[in-house]
């Protein structure tokens, strides 16, 4: 039998079917690999090891009675910004250190459904703001990979960097992220693992912890296209408790993910060519160029002519629907409460101990921004650009079936690095954001290595509701890059 | 345009997040370095642009005005940091 947490969740799952091995057994071997290697990474904020082992008997008992889901004995991670009934849920934050949700997220429910198991709660950046995940209030996550010759700790990325780690290192066979600027895509390429955001309202919202209400997007992260493909199936389709809901039909994403490019015309956006972007990561984006060629696409030149406007328009609206969403935390309903004189003064205690700096920062500039007499120079001004944004995607996929660019302006970076100002940080997320703000799905696949010996991934952007192109390129990108490296840290790995 | 130290109080204020007389300087140059950043954006003409408030592709719908859940006040309290029966419990209000 092979070393069960190598596998594909795909393969899993054909595994499972033929009884070569019992998803008890894949279970366990998922927790062992946990606790030999979380203490070092910190992937996890809460472990569930006994619900794990529970949904694991649970699956094999279907499985024996036919009635397998399509996900039955999958171990999975889930961003500890799902709401699973029963377990902590924390977005990384202090203010919900003890919060027990007493409700089940859709798309928690729907993978619980299909049958997967549930190991643990996966760190993210407080409230999934952060390009790092060291804004977490449970502690930094570590990358399971390193550079060269060097033990020196990386980020994983972030928002989702805990499920990213965890999936990378071989912890989890698959995790769901959340996505509202890049967060699911820039910690697959700083992983050297595979990450969907997919269509705004493909994914139901409902019992996500909110940040940014029009651009929060839930998706999966796994080790192949075909495992997103499996994963993003299950988590997807109408839900009528969110407001945002698609009520479209679910694709056979799986099957989409083995298409192929020919006769696919995908654009080059000239704009993502970004001053001061490194030789290495230019290079990957032609080597991808050059792949989907050979394979029978046809590249053409495009142009997104308001890119650059991409970011500060995103550091107006995510701010400000952050700054009203976060308003519920007060120390009234739930979450930490610190006493105060009065009302008020309980307020601003239990919100000043309770958030950390990135998440007071945002909330600030979002109340600036909302607030009388700046409402229409900053917000309204940001929402018309975010229409002009989402123009240019309108006016390229008029020419072109799908874009590819970089994903991110470079490899992973040192914990501890690009935090001399906020928005040396910010700018992580430059070819991820765009796409957040129309709303369109996009996709990150480990196309390669740098120099360094760390992940680089490329980026692929779709129609709205057009997940399957962007598998059937993804798909493509992947057959062609071979990406086989693997991290310094990982389950059956050398110590 | 820079916040100086009275309006970032008054935004404090305004967000009910506490903050101490030290913190106001970092606080200071964080946010301006954000709005010095954003400033970029005065440079498009967003002229008869109509503004775009979500990602989704589709009007907002419509359900019915009827409740849907309750009755269960307990599993709500479950997480009240504190309570009175089947209220929450704030510190006095009104005199």
């Amino acid at each position: 039998m092979s070393f069960l947490p190598e596998l594909t969740i795909a393969a899993a799952l054909d595994g499972l079917a033929a009884k070569d091995f019992s998803a008890l057994e894949l279970t366990r071997a998922h927790i062992s690999a946990i606790e030999s290697l979380d203490p070092q990474l910190n992937a996890f904020i809460t472990q569930t090891p006994e619900l794990a082992l529970e949904m694991a008997g649970a699956a094999d008992a279907a499985r024996a009675a036919g009635s397998a889901g399509p996900l039955s004995g999958i171990p999975l991670a889930i961003k500890d910004l799902f709401c699973v009934e029963g377990v902590r849920t924390t977005a990384a934050s202090k203010i919900l250190e003890n919060f027990v949700p007493p409700y089940e997220s859709t798309v928690t429910a729907q993978l619980k459904a299909a049958g997967a198991v549930f190991l643990g709660k996966a760190n993210l950046d407080e409230f999934a703001m952060g390009s790092s995940n060291t804004t977490s209030g449970f502690g930094a996550v570590t990358n399971p990979w390193q550079r060269n010759g060097s033990n020196a700790k990386l980020v994983p990325g972030g928002s989702s960097g805990g499920s990213a780690a965890a999936v990378a290192s071989r912890m989890a066979m698959g995790a769901t992220g959340t996505d509202t600027g890049g967060s699911i895509r820039q910690p697959a390429s700083f992983t050297g693992i595979t990450g969907i955001k997919p269509t705004y309202g493909r994914c139901s919202r409902y019992g996500i912890v909110a940040f940014a209400s029009s651009l929060d997007q839930a998706g999966p992260m796994a080790r192949s296209v075909e495992d997103c493909a499996i994963l993003l199936g299950a988590m997807s389709g109408f839900d009528a408790r969110d407001s945002t809901s698609a009520e479209r039909p679910v694709a056979d994403f799986r099957a989409a993910a083995k298409r192929g490019v020919k006769g696919l015309r995908i654009g080059i956006p000239a704009e993502y060519r970004m001053d001061g972007m490194s030789a290495e990561i230019e290079g990957l984006w032609q080597k991808g160029v050059a792949w989907l060629r050979e394979q029978g696409a046809e590249i053409v030149d495009v142009s997104l002519p308001h890119t650059k406007y991409g970011l500060p328009v995103y550091y107006i609206v995510a701010p400000a629907e952050a700054s009203s969403n976060l308003a519920r935390y007060d120390g009234v309903r739930f979450g930490t409460r610190v006493d105060g004189e009065d009302l008020i003064d309980m307020y601003e205690r239990t919100r000043a101990a309770g958030f950390g700096a990135e998440v007071k920062r945002r909330i600030m500039i979002g109340t600036y921004v909302l607030s009388a007499g700046y409402y229409d120079a900053y917000y309204l001004k940001a929402q018309k650009i975010r229409a002009l944004i989402l123009r240019d995607f309108t006016e390229a996929f008029a020419k072109v079936d799908a874009l590819l660019t970089p994903t991110a302006p470079s490899a992973a970076f040192g914990i501890g690095e690009k935090t001399d100002d906020p928005v040396t940080m910010y700018l992580n997320d430059v070819f991820t954001v765009p796409a957040s703000l129309a709303g369109v799905p996009a996709m990150s696949v480990p196309a390669g290595l740098d120099a360094q010996g760390l992940p680089l991934g490329l980026q692929i952007i779709g129609r709205h509701f057009d997940e399957e192109t962007v598998f059937a390129v993804g798909g493509a990108l992947e057959k062609a890059a071979g990406f086989s490296a693997l991290p310094a840290i990982r389950a059956g790995g050398a110590k | 345009m820079s916040l100086d130290t009275a309006t970032v109080r008054r935004i404090a204020k305004l967000a009910r997040i506490r903050v101490e007389e030290p913190e106001i300087a970092t606080l200071q140059t964080e946010l301006n370095a954000i709005l010095g950043y954003v400033e970029q954006l005065n440079a498009v003409d967003v002229t008869g642009v109509e503004p775009l408030s979500g990602g989704a592709q589709m009007a907002m719908r419509l359900r019915e005005d009827v409740v849907t859940d309750g009755g269960i006040a307990d599993k709500i309290l479950a997480n009240a940091p504190d309570r009175e029966g089947r209220f929450f419990a704030v510190p006095k209000v009104v005199e």
